[in-house]
């Protein structure tokens, strides 16, 4: 496997307002790689600093071996990136578009010629080549900004937020299409949506006020920074007896109600052992029904938060 | 690269005449350039010259109309966002800026070039000089790469077309009033703001006088302007 993106210790100051600091992360080829954080955590900076569209205050980044300071052309020839407000002259059709933003990636006519119709294709934009990008909803919009991104087939792709601002069934779409588009792209994509990063990327950086407080694959994390173990249990008793029944189990921290179900209940555990074999040893012995039992991971939204707070009481 | 230039310049030149714009300020400019060619043949002894309207037309048309035609070339990058493509495409921002200045003086010479309506009717009714002729409209066409070239600068100031032509507009003006300038003060400062006055190197060529001074005056405007331009891109690498 060869490293397509390498940021080493990128540094970029606002004046007194810090960015980014020291961020390093290496992305190889094929990989689809998650920028998380929330808004203002300097996602956008960090890929405006691998598109070559401002240049870091410290540190660099290499794109396919080429430095994106010194040879900034080379690198930016190898990149295809939909900034977070898709720029598109709203004044041209859809392919006039795509012909244009080809040309000046450096496309032979030929090739574009022949590129044209599969990125409209993959995008799905069949009926729109011909249409004013004015008249265009959002979604085909965004779109449109991702066709620009992969019509010269780049090598890296840097997509900033592409699912914000469409519609849910766009939304499943856009990251269908995000997703074939990993293992013959390099992918770096952001995102303040926990799920979306789960479900689309192999690895996710996690980014708070500008510095990297994780990385690692969605998988990972979750489990990683599991402190207990959570089971989710639907039990038929009486409430009141099955609650401190639950409690005095071995290993047992917490129980507590769901509110909607009546018969679900949260139960905290130690790492140590599967609880669920003796949860459902002391419902049978008491002769209960048991339901459901279900052991919860923790989402990443949990995780980031448990991240960050962490992160500012060690301040 | 030129195959940048061009599809950045052709792109520009497309979109200026697919809006309505272009034919509404074409019109305004054809209308007011027949108005001053009539009126500079109605004396008593009329010269067969195309000198009496394109003088005017530099004072009074010029500092607007160039800066209009420029504003939208890198304001409206700006507000769009597009810069942002621009700017992260393997294309330098030189070329960028030559691009959008080709555009503008493909648009402006499209738009003089109905003024040749004026000079046949000199021809079918009277007898002019053709070297004077050509002359004042080399200058005029010079006049018009240094407008166009500070009226760029002005569009890559602001995402804000109408402070785009305000400020290029005032830059030139700037530049005209510094010959009545140069009257109210004597020495190396008078020369000096005589020698910057846009409209005083004009004056020659509406002679029918072609001398290196004046063309080596307005490439200057335009080399510096220019640069400032790429520069102000630059720079916004920097922000």
């Amino acid at each position: 496997m060869t490293v397509m993106i390498e940021a080493d210790n990128l540094t970029k100051h606002y004046g007194n307002f810090i960015g980014i600091e020291n961020i390093n992360f290496s992305v190889e080829e094929g990989e689809i790689l998650g920028l998380l954080g929330p808004n203002g955590a300097g996602k956008t900076t960090c890929m405006r600093i691998l598109t070559g569209f401002m240049p870091p205050s410290s540190g660099t980044a290499r794109i396919s071996g080429y430095d994106i300071t010194t040879e900034s052309l080379k690198a930016r020839q190898r990149i295809g990136y939909l900034p977070e407000t898709v720029p598109l002259y709203t004044d041209m059709t859809v392919s006039e578009y795509l012909t244009y933003m080809g040309t000046l990636r450096g496309m032979p006519t030929a090739n574009l010629k022949e590129r044209l119709p599969e990125v409209i294709e993959t995008c799905g934009l069949q009926e729109y080549q011909k249409s004013f990008i004015a008249n265009l909803s959002k979604g085909y919009r965004q779109r449109v900004g991702i066709g620009q991104a992969i019509l010269h087939d780049p090598d890296v792709l840097i997509l900033d937020e592409p699912t914000i601002g469409i519609d849910p069934i766009q939304v499943v779409e856009t990251r269908q299409l995000i997703r074939s588009l990993g293992g013959k792209h390099t992918l770096v994509l952001s995102s303040h949506i926990l799920p979306e990063v789960s479900m689309v990327c192999d690895r996710v950086i996690i980014i708070h006020e500008g510095q990297v407080v994780a990385v690692d694959t969605p998988a990972n994390l979750s489990s990683h920074l599991q402190r207990s173990q959570r089971v989710s249990a639907t039990i038929n008793g009486p409430s009141n007896e099955v609650m401190p029944a639950l409690r005095e189990i071995q290993g047992v921290q917490d129980v507590h109600r769901d509110s909607d179900n009546p018969l679900a209940y949260l139960i905290e555990a130690r790492l140590d052992g599967d609880i669920r074999e003796s949860i459902a040893q002391a419902i049978v012995q008491k002769g209960w029904g048991l339901l459901e039992l279900q052991s919860v991971e923790m989402s990443l939204e949990e995780i980031f938060l448990e991240l960050t707070t962490t992160d500012r009481e060690s301040q | 690269m030129i195959r940048n230039i061009i599809a950045i310049a052709m792109k520009e030149i497309r979109s200026y005449f697919g809006s309505p714009m272009a034919y509404v300020i074409g019109a305004f400019f054809v209308g007011l350039t027949g108005f001053f060619f009539i009126d500079a043949l109605s004396v008593p002894f009329p010269v067969a010259s195309v000198r009496g309207f394109l003088d005017r037309a530099v004072v009074l048309i010029m500092p607007i109309w160039a800066p209009i035609i420029t504003m939208r070339l890198l304001a409206e990058e700006q507000k769009l966002g597009t810069l942002e493509l621009l700017m992260t495409a393997p294309v330098r921002d030189s070329e960028i800026v030559l691009g959008k200045f080709i555009a503008s003086l493909v648009i402006f010479l499209g738009t003089l070039s109905f003024t040749i309506w004026f000079v046949l009717l000199l021809f079918v009714f009277g007898d002019p000089d053709i070297m004077p002729l050509l002359s004042a409209y080399v200058g005029f066409i010079m006049y018009g790469v240094a407008a166009l070239s500070v009226g760029l600068l002005a569009s890559s100031l602001s995402p804000n077309q109408i402070v785009a032509a305000v400020v290029g507009f005032g830059i030139l003006v700037i530049l005209t009033i510094s010959q009545e300038a140069a009257r109210q003060v004597d020495g190396v400062a008078a020369v000096i703001l005589e020698e910057l006055a846009i409209n005083s190197h004009l004056e020659d060529f509406l002679r029918g006088v072609l001398s290196t001074r004046d063309f080596g005056y307005y490439l200057a405007i335009a080399a510096v302007f220019l640069f400032l331009t790429i520069r102000s891109l630059e720079s916004r690498r920097w922000r």
